[in-house]
């Protein structure tokens, strides 16, 4: 039967694209365990570099602050970013201007972005932390989020809004009734579009954190232990944060009872 | 019911954690280079002195000069940077006039360090490392190394095995060396010919790199590069085979400083730092475990000596480094130096 | 609704954000593209086009042009892997999908770095693919696969083909399946209808991820340094060196200006190509 063909094939891409993503990761994972320190010869099997990364309170104070970085900005932007998406799309007839200012985040360079917001916040005498890095991640993250919700509000049909308003709901309840459910999934994908590019940006990070220790996010750290390569010890922590975040998605599942929200 | 109370639980420790109540006191801010000085330094300090400093870490001088300039050095104390970037934030009216009253350690520097042309007094920077850029080889891979023409116009079993640096500065003081020319020549026609031999030898590169050239070397990718003396020894710490030479038409005199910022606002703790780590103890374990030369006297001549055999640029002289030029601030043709580098790697 | 002001309610907020932290501040980084740069890198308030007229160099336009060729490179063979990928997610039991898509996300909460330096043991000269070539009894020449522009068109495909995914399962999620159906029974092959039905009521979702891998692509400055070696310079890199290595403030802003008025044309052309191929309007009439 050609459906079952066509499964096939589709577990075949699944498999060959997955291949790709993860072969680097392999690489890395086996890297972190490698006894010694250069990433060019295997000295044999240790887990001694997770022992130094578990006493390395910079890096796992770091690790912490990226956590807090993206999980704030990725809520704050998903929001924003997809009542925009909504409003855009609703409008319709939107303006040069407009379209130019969602457009932007995305293209501006990271270091102008990055250099403009902490002159910004100097001239401001804003003081400078975790806050600040947060805040100004939702500024490019939200303009992504809006950019995949806008791409499934682009045959998204406005009648059954029409017919909600017609019914008597209120805006607030055709969104979050009608519109909010049929967007989830774009949304999920938009929330973790955010999330993974919070986590792993470095250049606003480094400007807009404060000075001291206590806002220095993972990037950071890693960019700045470069000098030597990279150290088994961050293979180690890279392996570690995909282990804990499937251990997460496991106990998630668990207690949505193996239900995923959008479904 | 449970789950609401563990989310809401997780939200409030990451408000918490993310808006933070703020510290009652500032500590003091201490930007430097990751592993340039010792892992405990930092409490050491704040044992013996009471002070509550903290360290945080730049990749690049290049990184903490746009911020220092974009927060005009709000925020931070003592920052470690290169002689060029010290004179820059100086001209910009950043730096704090050092008092060498309150720094008494600063009679540990040799004379020489005293008098450098970037600073000539030690008016707003403290030299912490110095050093030379030369050729690190692979000596069994290769013949020994005498000229920069041996690196950008590489023996033929040495193309595709070699790196230059990558900062705008370093890679172009290659072809100016090599030329005969000044460090920080900046005539546009002699220039036009650096830029020519530069361009010619990126045909024969593998890379520009300047953090893991050594490591390079080490797998025996590379088997020439070019290299600060200090980063070099990381390499001969690996391989013995690895050896360091300035070529024949000389090198550059860097010199990375320690500054105070005029906008800190712990300027006693600060100048309290600076005289730690010109202590002579403390100078010697830089040298010793970061395998750059420091421009302490005290320091240096406690050196072990097994590590000048096993190093031999650690015994370089401050007299012999003298003899090359430092890297200075070239003002106005920086612009010139920038379109210089991209047209290299453009073509 | 769409006559009313509920839609403007709902973008108020996005606005205000972007309008205090976006367009204010970089109004005020940019503008300085019309002062001179002092001579040790301050700022001279003095009026002038100097830094915009070197913008207009055919330096910088050829080095706009590589990495715009790099950049488009990358986000075509990006959109083919992701939106096959995305396509095979959408295929699988609708319980899989959150899981599926979690899993092609989650090597990118490792560190950008961290892949990159995967990337370097893999492909460089005594590296994984070497040896492992000569393991299998591999004896010929093996080409230099790292420092040049396929290793940097491979870390940019890699880093950013989870974006691509992300942004073309958004379309393919709701794609009903009755649809399929339909246009089966009428006797469409599986390739008609995926050409005819399918492909065009997605192009918003590729469009979009075309997008993001092209202006990430053409910002970035880690890739081209350590897998392209240093060798040549991207967009991102010209104006990174401006600002921090350089301490040129106004030409970097000049350049990004120029850089930015560019994009958003090229930005806006394909939002009105998008438009037309996915036959939106027909749709969002009603």
């Amino acid at each position: 039967m050609a459906e079952r063909h066509i499964f096939r094939l589709m577990l075949l891409i699944l498999g060959v694209v997955f291949a790709f993503l993860y072969i680097p990761i392999s690489v890395l994972v086996g890297l972190s365990f490698n006894d010694g320190g250069l990433p060019t010869a295997w000295t044999g099997f240790s887990t001694r570099w997770y022992g130094a990364l578990l006493t390395n309170d910079d890096i796992l104070k770091a690790a912490g602050n990226t956590l807090v970085v993206a999980l704030f900005s990725t809520a704050l932007s998903t929001v924003l970013g997809t009542l925009l998406a909504i409003g855009v799309e609703i409008r319709r007839r939107n303006g040069k201007w407009l379209e130019t200012i969602i457009f932007a985040p995305m293209i501006i360079p990271d270091i102008v972005l990055a250099i403009a917001l902490l002159s910004f916040f100097s001239l401001l005498g804003v003081k400078m932390g975790l806050h600040t890095i947060i805040v100004s991640h939702v500024v490019f993250n939200l303009a992504f989020v809006c950019a995949v919700v806008r791409a499934r509000l682009k045959n998204f049909d406005w009648s059954i809004v029409e017919a909600s308003g017609d019914l008597g709901a209120s805006t607030f309840t055709t969104l979050r009734r009608v519109v909010v459910p049929v967007l989830m999934p774009a949304i999920i994908a938009g929330a973790l579009l955010a999330f993974t590019l919070s986590v792993d940006e470095f250049i606003i990070a480094f400007f807009t954190a404060g000075a001291g220790r206590s806002s220095i996010t993972l990037p950071m750290q890693i960019f700045a232990m470069i000098r030597f390569g990279v150290t088994p010890e961050i293979n180690a922590l890279a392996t570690l944060v995909m282990a804990v975040s499937v251990v997460a998605l496991a106990l998630s599942q668990r207690l949505n009872k193996g239900e995923l929200p959008g479904q | 019911m449970k789950r609401y109370q563990l989310h809401c639980s997780i939200w409030m420790t990451a408000t918490l954690t993310a808006f933070g109540m703020p510290a009652l006191a500032e500590p003091l801010t201490v930007s430097n280079w990751d592993g340039y000085m010792a892992a405990d330094a930092i409490d050491s300090f704040n044992a013996e002195t009471g002070h509550t400093a903290e360290l945080v870490l730049h990749a690049t001088n290049e990184e903490i000069m746009g911020k220092l300039i974009a927060s005009k050095g709000v925020g931070y104390d003592v920052v470690f940077v290169s002689s060029p970037f010290a004179e820059v934030l100086h001209n910009l009216g950043l730096t704090e006039d050092l008092d060498h009253e309150k720094i008494p350690n600063i009679a540990n520097l040799y004379a020489e360090a005293t008098e450098l042309p970037h600073d000539p007094g030690n008016a707003f920077s403290v030299p912490y490392a110095w050093g030379t850029t030369g050729l690190c080889y692979r000596s069994d891979l290769v013949d020994t190394p005498t000229s920069w023409n041996d690196l950008l116009k590489p023996a033929e079993d040495v193309s595709g095995k070699t790196t230059m640096l990558a900062t705008d500065r370093w890679l172009l003081a290659a072809g100016q060396l090599a030329l005969g020319y000044s460090v920080n020549e900046t005539d546009s026609e002699k220039m036009a010919e650096v830029r020519d031999l530069l361009i010619d030898a990126k045909g024969t590169l593998l890379a520009y790199d300047d953090t893991t050239f050594y490591a390079k070397l080490v797998s025996g990718e590379a088997e020439l590069v070019q290299a600060w003396d200090g980063w070099c020894n990381y390499g001969i710490g690996e391989n013995a085979d690895i050896k360091y030479t300035i070529p024949s038409e000389g090198s550059d005199l860097w010199v990375d400083t320690m500054v105070i910022l005029k906008a800190s606002g712990n300027k006693e703790a600060a100048y309290d730092f600076v005289n730690y780590i010109l202590d002579a103890e403390n100078h010697r374990w830089a040298a010793e475990n970061i395998l750059y030369k420091v421009p302490n006297e005290p320091a240096m001549s406690g050196v072990d000596a097994s590590l000048i055999e096993t190093f031999p640029n650690m015994g370089m002289s401050p007299e012999e480094m003298l003899k090359f030029e430092q890297l200075r601030d070239v003002g106005g043709a920086q612009r010139d130096y920038s379109r210089l580098v991209s047209e290299i790697k453009a073509n | 609704m769409s006559a009313d002001r509920r839609p403007l309610l709902l973008m108020t907020p996005a606005m205000i954000w972007l309008f205090g932290l976006m367009v204010v501040p970089c109004a005020l980084i940019l503008v300085l593209a019309f002062f001179r740069r002092g001579l040790y890198g301050g700022i001279e308030y003095t009026w002038t086009l100097e830094n915009l007229a070197l913008v207009f160099d055919p330096l910088y336009f050829q080095i706009f042009l590589k990495s715009a060729g790099i950049a488009g490179l990358s986000a075509a063979i990006a959109c083919v892997l992701g939106y096959a990928a995305a396509y095979a997610i959408a295929a699988m039991p609708r319980r899989h999908q959150p899981m599926l898509l979690f899993f092609a996300v989650l090597p990118f909460w490792s560190n950008y770095l961290v892949r990159t330096y995967a990337w370097i043991v893999l492909l460089n000269r005594e590296g994984l693919i070497v040896n492992l070539a000569r393991w299998v009894g591999y004896e010929g020449e093996l080409p230099q696969m790292l420092y040049s522009e396929q290793a940097v068109v491979i870390g940019l495909v890699y880093n950013y083909l989870p974006f691509v995914i992300l942004s073309c399962y958004a379309p393919l999620s709701r794609l009903n399946p009755e649809v399929n159906e339909a246009s089966r029974d009428l006797g469409a092959s599986a390739w008609t209808t995926f050409r005819r039905v399918t492909l065009p009521m997605t192009v918003p979702g590729i469009a979009t991820g075309f997008v993001f891998v092209f202006v990430l692509s053409i910002g970035n400055f880690v890739t081209p340094a350590l897998l392209g070696g240093g060798q040549f310079q991207m967009i991102g890199n010209l104006v990174y060196a401006q600002f921090l290595t350089a301490n040129d403030w106004p030409f970097g802003a000049a350049l990004s200006m120029v850089l930015i008025a560019v994009m958003l044309g090229l930005l806006m052309g394909q939002a009105v190509m998008a438009d037309r191929a996915s036959g939106g309007k027909g749709a969002r009439d009603g």
